[in-house]
């Protein structure tokens, strides 16, 4: 069968492409789709290209926070300051993806939606309370960013629904954020554990809010509301960090390979979780950048 | 569905081609437009060697749909050397002999270049970083990177004579 290649000018129009052939994929940064295509894993009746829609590869900063064209590439996000001052974890963790080849291409949102368990974006994106707001047959609507993963390679959009951008809300005053992740190699790697953390603290020193998100070590990127309880009502001392340092372990149910076994990625998801809450913490005093 | 016809930039000079809507950009470039400098490596965007640049960003072009171009400017390994003056980067890599089969050489060299363009006194641990994109399996990276930073210095000691 003979694929298609289509440049909508709209969302609407890129919605009507999608829901017109079930085979039919939405083509933002390509590093994934493309890689499926060649390896003849996927074989699209029809491919969308959501580039040429202006929305898609713009960063827009409002009251409400942040709003990310689903098309717009990782690299990219570096160029919009506001946001990589409010949320330097998430704008860090979408700069570990690949190379920089890759992250001239690659999307966060793609990165959502190629639902890996590694995938570096989405813990940070978890971390932030981002959502998704996704387009499809019956209309839109806004879903949590840990939501949309179900299985490795699987989301829970439904047939025709795509994702038209990602939004972050404004960073709180004493509020601050952190990816880290473990890999075997240095760089071009993909991580055996990712954690992101979003706290804030209140002007007495406690913290006041806090989410903790962890990659692969679940089918799923996972939000692991004991971690983040773990710190909140505390000032993110020795004690609650052990406490939360355990329940991110508790939260881990890995599979163990060559790259790393279920064990080590458990122990390195906690030992990630706390180095990354300190970063947290040291952006929400505003000690760090 | 029938060939699309593209219209492009590719080092400086319109250029125009047929492709069909699944073809890599990479493709395109090898087998329409004749610059074979670019090479495929593995095809999944791990080792670099089809690096372009593509309006002014370094991508994989084998992970770039041909179709995708319309419009845009590509800068490929053919468009380094103005006629037959080696770009500096060019010129240290034949110097500190970087490379062997040479293979991967197209790709280090734009990807290389595009470094020095944003960063003209890069360290060793930039030039790692930014390269990793590529990979080499002759050299051992280490007369890559020797070279990258000769043709820096070159480039700001030219800079600043210029």
């Amino acid at each position: 069968m003979t694929m298609t290649y289509h440049q909508p000018r709209s969302r609407e129009e890129a919605a009507a492409l999608l829901a017109a052939d079930p085979s039919a994929r939405i083509l933002a940064g390509g590093t994934d789709l493309i890689v499926q295509m060649r390896s003849g894993r996927v074989a699209p009746g029809a491919v969308i290209d959501i580039k040429r829609i202006s929305a898609m590869q713009a960063v827009q900063g409002h009251d409400e926070g942040f709003t990310i064209g689903a098309a717009m590439p990782c690299t990219g996000l570096k160029q919009s300051q506001h946001l990589a001052a409010a949320w330097p974890g998430v704008v860090e963790a979408a700069n570990l993806i690949g190379s920089v080849q890759v992250r001239n291409r690659a999307t966060m949102a793609g990165n959502l939606c190629n639902a890996s368990p590694a995938a570096d974006a989405v813990p940070a994106l978890i971390a932030a309370g981002a959502t998704a707001l996704v387009v499809g047959p019956q209309g839109e609507r806004l879903v949590p960013v840990e939501e949309i993963p179900a299985a490795p390679g699987k989301t829970t959009l439904s047939a025709g629904e795509f994702i038209a951008e990602l939004r972050l809300p404004p960073r709180s005053v004493g509020g601050g954020d952190a990816y880290l992740r473990a890999t075997p190699r240095t760089e071009m790697d993909i991580a055996i554990v990712g954690v992101g953390v979003s706290l804030v603290i209140g002007a007495d020193g406690v913290c006041i809010a806090a989410r903790v998100a962890l990659g692969a070590v679940a089918p799923t990127a996972i939000l692991v509301p004991e971690a983040g309880a773990a710190l909140v009502g505390t000032r993110v001392d020795d004690t609650a960090l052990d406490v939360m340092e355990a329940a991110a372990r508790a939260a881990c149910r890995p599979i163990g390979d060559k790259r790393g076994s279920a064990e080590y990625r458990t122990h390195m998801a906690g030992v990630l979780a706390r180095r990354a809450t300190i970063i947290a913490l040291s952006r929400a005093k505003g000690e760090q950048a | 569905m029938s060939r699309m016809a593209i219209s492009t930039t590719v080092n400086g000079d319109p250029a125009e081609f047929l492709c069909d809507p699944s073809e890599t950009l990479l493709d395109a470039l090898r087998s329409s437009l004749g610059l074979t400098g670019a090479k495929e490596g593995c095809g999944s965007g791990d080792c670099g060697a089809c690096t372009v640049m593509l309006d002014g960003q370094m991508v994989c072009s084998c992970l770039v749909l041909a179709a995708e171009a319309e419009g845009r400017t590509i800068a490929t390994i053919e468009g380094v050397a103005e006629g037959s003056v080696l770009h500096p980067v060019q010129d240290k890599f034949l110097e500190f002999g970087a490379l062997q089969c040479g293979f991967c050489t197209p790709g280090f060299i734009v990807a290389a270049k595009a470094l020095l363009e944003r960063n003209p006194d890069p360290d060793e641990s930039e030039i790692r970083y930014w390269l990793a994109g590529n990979l080499c399996r002759c050299t051992g990276y280490d007369k890559i990177v020797r070279a990258v930073q000769a043709a820096a210095a070159q480039m700001r000691q030219e800079g600043a004579t210029a």
